[in-house]
């Protein structure tokens, strides 16, 4: 341990491993108390991830879940918290969903609109707390809490009637998207490097848009100008301002970008699975995207990473149920789990580096004349 | 509800001269109390005017099932709101009040079927104190952010609920995993004479009831909400609001809640003058928990009548926007619940949603008075921005002859968006709030 790089990658494994051995740890207590054998649980869990429908399961939970990690990350990189992905990403989809279905367009073109609608909603709705904060300093922590619950309890409930479709009395929808703007699957593809994909999975398309988004993100927060000026005014908005970064706009271009990705988190559901926005449209996804960019670190690749073994964890639970040696709900609880280990192992380590720093500029410069 | 003023409230009074401010001091000159009781006349007084002679055939708005009603939604939110009252006084925010509800709904039920009603409480406030000791775990001890302890909280509490209710509710008799079967309240209390409760074997007379029979203007509105708050009410709403004054003299009037207040404004302060200032964040996020925990038990108890998943309805971050539209005041979170608890007690009564429609009106009226405010205080932006926030609800209300059944459920959200937007320069947070303190750093 006293070799400074041994350290260095010592420090650096440890966060995530011993995040990952807590929660292991914390689920095999769990498991024990209520009578189930953690072993027989994990062997059933490791045994079925390596399946190739556990693997489609897998990518499909973890795209929107990818897309909503970094759409939390842009503003997390701006010292911004945009707890309200998942109010953006809700009414991004229903104004997606209820204009995809409006148009008639070739197939192509008809997704890029419904794309293109869905990250201008999810730009405007989040533009709202932006401006708040901009212009009135209201914090977005709250503003963005409360346009969640007008998102999903207001607007939502208000126009999905206004835009039923009137065919199906049975449940509150909007119509159906018609198939030249939905995504098709990409078995195919995938069928060519394996077996045939069985149980009726289909990998999703949107998968593509997932590594497209995770690319320019990564482009944009480190080799552009403005990507500078983000992290520049997320680490000490000071300096940055000093160094003519105005802040205030700053924020209001964080929230709108983080918004305009945000929109896209529903698109999986949307065009590859529903076709159109019902009562009964996923919820979550928002929230666990800011656990999944935590995991990640704000880091494209890292979120990928997050966003794959919440995935992973997700598409186990269903083969806890039928196996029986647990129930399935401890993935909710490894989940959680898994997160708190992680921020506060990061926590940790991020502090003892800092020691070490400060120890080795003391060294450094002992005997220097101040 | 003496919250007491230990701070000169924010007034940023930039005309002394006006007869405005006059005004004003002579206002704040007035005891609590009579500010209080003042502030409700009015607000009753505007609810008869819009029902007497706005365009709505409906007496809900001062009726005493609203106002029974509303005390029974305001509850829950009263406790979340006190809850994140007593984090924030020690500095830490607590996003996961939702979480901790819902840890307080599971076993609440779960102590209120195995040990009855006080079972519930204690079970649900140590269920939410659990969830609270986390957080605090995390944020004092780790120095986690807080807005991120309290979102991992809320993803981990459901998953937890149905985790242990797939463990203990399905192997009761009418529990599943995601019900539990019936929870016991606590029972319920009329006060004698004034309206009609029971003394022994006595039937006490109704003086309320009466003034409310004799349909007088004003006077039989007051004594209906009035009759409305006394008649029928739970032990458990009795408690809660207890709560409010003991919060304001825990907070304000002691040396523990002197120490738990320093460590949310200057803790660098408290350390120098050898406060433990960790030990009291601890107490303040773990009683925050406590307090969620037992708005759950009460809805578990009061509200429903049993546990079921998915129930607490967004009511902990209702619970933060009461806390914020109180200024972070004990007196302030009450009135900020029964605001925002009053739109949820009208729509249980009102199938129609005339009542509800009626509402628009009184939000336009109010905010007509926040433009003649802005103007008195030659606030342009103010005024115009409240003018047409004002219109729209106007608008609204003019060109609609009932309200749509979600907008009960929107109002709080947007009402604290429109104070926030208007008043986020008279509201003050403690000064530490939401940041990390490290014992030794600055």
């Amino acid at each position: 341990m006293n070799n400074p790089t041994v350290r260095r990658i010592v420090l650096a494994a440890g966060a995530p491993v011993s995040a990952f051995v807590l929660a292991v740890v914390v689920s095999s207590i769990v498991l024990i108390i209520s009578g189930s054998n953690p072993f027989t649980a994990y062997g059933d869990m490791i045994e079925n991830a390596s399946r190739l429908e556990t693997m489609i399961d897998t990518l499909n939970e973890a795209v929107p879940l990818y897309l909503s990690g970094v759409a939390a990350a842009i503003g997390f990189r701006m010292n911004l918290f945009n707890i309200g992905v998942e109010g953006q990403y809700l009414i991004a989809a229903f104004f997606a969903a209820v204009i995809g279905a409006a148009v008639e367009l070739p197939a192509v073109l008809h997704v890029l609109l419904i794309l293109i609608v869905a990250m201008f909603s999810g730009a405007v709705y989040a533009g709202i707390a932006g401006l708040l904060k901009v212009t009135r300093g209201v914090n977005e922590v709250i503003s963005t809490i409360m346009l969640n619950s007008i998102a999903v309890g207001g607007i939502i409930a208000w126009l999905i009637r206004e835009f039923q479709d009137d065919t199906s009395t049975t449940n509150l929808g909007t119509k159906p998207i018609a198939d030249s703007g939905l995504i098709p699957d990409l078995n195919g593809f995938v069928e060519i490097f394996t077996r045939e994909i069985t149980g009726g999975r289909e990998l999703t398309g949107l998968i593509v848009l997932a590594v497209v988004v995770g690319v320019v993100y990564h482009l944009f927060i480190n080799r552009t100008r403005l990507g500078f000026d983000f992290r520049a005014s997320g680490i000490n908005p000071m300096a940055a301002k000093a160094g003519g970064v105005p802040p205030k706009r700053m924020v209001l271009y964080a929230m709108l970008l983080s918004g305009l990705v945000a929109g896209l988190v529903g698109m999986p559901e949307l065009l590859s699975e529903q076709g159109n926005y019902e009562q009964s449209f996923r919820q979550g996804l928002g929230f666990s995207g800011i656990a999944v960019a935590l995991l990640g670190r704000n880091n494209p690749a890292g979120i990928a990473v997050g966003a794959l073994l919440f995935g992973l964890l997700s598409s186990s639970s269903a083969i806890l149920q039928v196996s029986g040696s647990a129930t399935p709900e401890i993935v909710i609880i490894m989940q959680g789990v898994i997160v708190l280990a992680a921020v506060i192992s990061y926590e940790v380590v991020g502090r003892i580096r800092a020691r070490d720093e400060a120890r080795t500029a003391r060294e450094a410069t002992v005997g220097v004349p101040a | 509800m003496t919250a007491p003023t230990d701070t000169p409230p924010p007034t940023g009074d930039p005309l002394p001269t006006s007869p405005w401010s006059q005004r004003l001091a002579a206002w704040r000159r007035l005891p609590a109390w009579a500010r209080w009781a003042l502030s409700a006349a009015l607000g009753i007084l505007l609810l008869t005017l819009v029902q007497e002679f706005g365009t709505d055939d409906t007496s809900a708005l001062t009726s005493q099932s609203t106002s029974q009603a509303m005390v029974r939604w305001a509850v829950p939110i009263l406790l979340a709101g006190l809850g994140g009252l007593f984090a924030e006084r020690a500095g830490v925010v607590n996003i996961g009040l939702e979480g901790m509800m819902i840890l307080g709904t599971w076993f609440g039920a779960w102590g209120a079927i195995n040990w009855g009603p006080w079972g519930g409480i204690i079970a649900g406030l140590v269920g939410g104190a659990l969830g609270g000791l986390v957080h605090a775990v995390a944020t004092v001890s780790f120095g986690v952010d807080h807005i991120i302890s309290g979102v991992a909280i809320n993803i981990v509490a459901p998953g937890l609920t149905r985790y242990l209710s797939d463990e203990i509710f399905t192997g009761y008799d009418g529990g599943s995993i995601t019900q539990s079967p019936r929870a016991e309240s606590l029972g319920r209390f009329t006060m004698p004479v004034t309206s009609g409760g029971p003394i022994g074997s006595w039937d006490s007379p109704d003086v309320l009831g009466w003034f409310v029979r004799q349909e007088w203007f004003f006077i039989s509105d007051v004594a209906s909400v009035l009759k409305g708050l006394t008649t029928q009410v739970s032990y458990f709403t009795i408690i809660a609001l207890l709560l409010v004054p003991f919060s304001a003299w825990l907070l304000w009037r002691t040396r523990v809640g002197l120490r738990i207040r320093i460590a949310g404004e200057r803790p660098e302060a408290g350390e120098s003058l050898g406060v433990d200032i960790y030990k009291h964040k601890y107490i303040g996020v773990i009683v925050s928990g406590a307090l969620a925990g037992m708005a759950g038990a009460f809805i578990v108890m009061e509200l429903t009548g049993f546990y079921r998943e998915d129930q607490t309805t967004g009511r902990g971050f209702i619970g933060l926007a009461a806390l914020i539209f109180g200024n972070w005041r004990p007196g302030g979170v009450l009135l900020g619940a029964l605001v925002f608890g009053y739109p949820f007690g009208l729509s249980l009564r009102d199938l129609d949603g005339s009542g509800t429609h009626a509402l628009l009106l009184v939000v336009a009226i109010s905010l007509g008075l926040v433009v003649l405010w802005a103007l008195s205080r030659r606030n342009r932006v103010d005024a115009i921005l409240a003018g047409i926030f004002g219109g729209l609800a106007l608008l609204w209300y003019l060109l609609s002859d009932t309200a749509p059944d979600w907008l009960p459920n929107t109002m709080p959200f947007v009402l604290v968006l429109l104070v926030l937007l208007f008043a986020s320069q008279r509201l003050r947070m403690p000064q530490a709030d939401g940041q990390i303190y490290r014992r030794g750093e600055t």
